[in-house]
């Protein structure tokens, strides 16, 4: 009896096995550095993803080779973007949309174009790419993204590229062998702090076959964070100690190029 | 050599910075202003965000005036009570200024009153001391004699009672244009972000007759004041006064402000003034210039709120 029960169980595993091995690959990366310090000497830095694509003697045989599409997504702010007009001659802001809780950086790293690795569908449903990445705007009592072609939607994303936060590359995750592959994530000296996501997805034959996640932080430190804490929670200390050095500093010029 | 400023968040050139704080600190010395008009949008221009620059720039200016009031002090070219005196205005019309600030600041075209106003007045204030340091210079030149004080034409305000007399910039006049004065240099200050001292030195050389010996030593003196203030204020309202950034600035601008001081005190009166003049005229012109002409970029990004 107890021998039965234990042959069933064994072939209820085995069954389960025997289902599942179309899934086999599974993503393994790994990031050059999961916390950026930002230092006085800090001007900017890349970091480097490595991932691997691991497989089994039960993996099927894909017909085109792997396309892996990274997303760093910063953390969120609220941003508005505002439109000039020309109004009794001068140039004014007329109008305004403001965007609620999007990536204060967005970084979208793939190996290849994004309509080569999935179609348009996939690419809006897993949200691939700044076209299909959702940007809520505030319309109205609302919050809701606007079609891609909206001018504020693009003036934001295009005004956030040339910030250097928004980077979209088409060529930037580089297969080092069929199953081995390295992105570059570039962090510009203006990256806001917080916490980062790193979402890396792995494509075949136009599907997503697996997914993994990691994160990072971008954190001051040293002498840049002294300063920061001391403006935060001691500002009227920090604020007579900076009008002191202004005073001192101004003394100290007047004795030093004294002539009489 | 790059270093990352801690408040304004982003790396900048120290050399880049410093030669800024000796340029403007030049200006600042040779014509007693603080020089925060050219600072400020120099500072946006290289990426600081305004309310960075703006407060930084206070306490640049405060070691900018320190440095040039004292060496003015040693030369007796300070009148105290008559800086004590605008300073007590001052104090009221940045009250006010402040106070007019924060209701402005809930219509959202805050940046085009400040640009509108701006525009106004220094086109207007440059163009007038530009015309009238012209014209004094034609007189010098056609051999006739200037006369800074003309005994007969009174303004009517020099009729108003309460009079002091004040011994070491020879004048005889009422406390209520001072305190006038004073008040409007407080509030333009606080509204748009300047310590006010190229409007103060006409002001009291045409409405007060003060000899050019003392205004600006007395100027610089009050420039100080309300500028150490001011640092203060900015610190503890909206910490956003960048003690690094600040510092690169004072060294250049202490420096500058030295070499400034004795090539004004070289100059005469009539050409300072219409430098100076020039100087304004052209930064509102540039004001103007930015209303006027389509921008590039018809849309901006601003953050409201976020990571920190």
């Amino acid at each position: 009896m107890i021998a039965f029960r234990c042959a069933a169980v064994l072939f209820a595993t085995l069954l389960a096995f025997a289902v599942t091995p179309a899934m086999a690959e599974r993503l393994i990366i790994s990031l050059s550095n999961h916390r950026v310090m930002v230092t006085s000497s800090y001007t900017g830095v890349d970091l480097v993803l490595f991932g691997s694509v691991e497989r089994d003697q039960a993996t099927v045989a894909r017909r085109s080779g792997y396309d892996v599409v990274v997303t760093v997504t910063g953390p969120r702010e609220t941003e508005r973007t505002r439109r000039k007009g020309r109004v009794a001659g001068i140039w004014v802001n007329v109008d305004s949309r403001t965007f609620v809780n999007v990536p204060g950086y967005l970084a979208v790293l793939s190996s290849k174009p994004a309509e080569a690795i999935a179609d348009a569908d996939t690419q809006r449903r897993l949200q691939i790419g700044f076209d299909d990445i959702i940007l809520p705007q505030r319309i109205g009592p609302d919050v809701a993204d606007v079609v891609k072609e909206d001018p504020f939607r693009k003036a934001f994303v295009r005004l956030k590229e040339e910030q250097g936060l928004y980077i979209e590359r088409e060529n930037a995750v580089t297969f080092l062998t069929p199953t081995l592959f390295r992105a570059d994530v570039p962090m510009p000296a203006n990256v806001p702090f917080g916490i980062y996501e790193i979402d890396v997805k792995l494509f075949a034959d136009g599907a997503m076959i697996a997914q993994t996640n990691t994160a990072l932080e971008v954190i001051k430190v040293g002498f840049e964070q002294f300063v920061a804490d001391a403006a935060r929670d001691h500002s009227l200390l920090y604020g007579l100690a900076t009008a002191m050095l202004a005073l001192l500093t101004g003394w100290f010029a007047s004795v030093v190029f004294r002539r009489d | 050599m790059q270093i990352y400023l801690p408040i304004a968040d982003l790396p900048l050139n120290v050399f880049l910075i410093l030669g800024m704080g000796l340029a403007i600190g030049f200006i600042s010395g040779m014509f007693g202003i603080g020089g925060g008009f050219l600072m400020t949008p120099l500072l946006i221009f290289v990426g600081v965000t305004p309310g960075v620059a703006v407060a930084s720039v206070a306490s640049h200016i405060a070691a900018s005036s320190c440095s040039g009031a004292l060496s003015y002090w040693r030369r007796n070219a300070v009148d105290p009570p008559l800086a004590m005196m605008l300073l007590g205005g001052g104090i009221l019309g940045t009250a006010t200024g402040v106070w007019l600030f924060t209701l402005m600041r809930a219509l959202d075209q805050l940046d085009l009153m400040i640009g509108l106003s701006y525009l106004t007045l220094l086109t207007v204030v440059g163009s007038l001391m530009a015309l009238e340091s012209l014209r004094a210079i034609m007189r010098a030149k056609s051999g006739k004699p200037i006369v800074l004080r003309r005994p007969g034409s009174h303004l009517w305000f020099h009729g108003l009672p309460i009079k002091f007399r004040f011994k070491r910039s020879r004048i005889y006049v009422s406390a209520i244009p001072i305190w006038v004065i004073g008040f409007i240099i407080g509030f333009i200050g606080a509204i748009m972000g300047i310590g006010g001292g190229f409007l103060l030195v006409p002001m009291l050389i045409y409405f007060l007759r003060v000899p050019t010996a003392t205004v600006i030593g007395t100027s610089m003196v009050l420039t100080l004041v309300t500028m150490a203030s001011a640092t203060v204020m900015h610190a503890v309202t909206n910490q956003q006064v960048d003690a690094v950034l600040a510092l690169i600035l004072m060294v250049g601008g202490v420096i500058g402000a030295q070499f400034g001081a004795r090539a004004g005190h070289k100059m005469t009166g009539e050409w300072l003034r219409l430098l100076l003049g020039l100087l304004v005229l052209v930064v509102g012109l540039r004001f103007a210039y930015q209303l006027v002409i389509q921008p590039q970029d018809l849309f901006s990004l601003r953050m409201t709120e976020g990571a920190p």
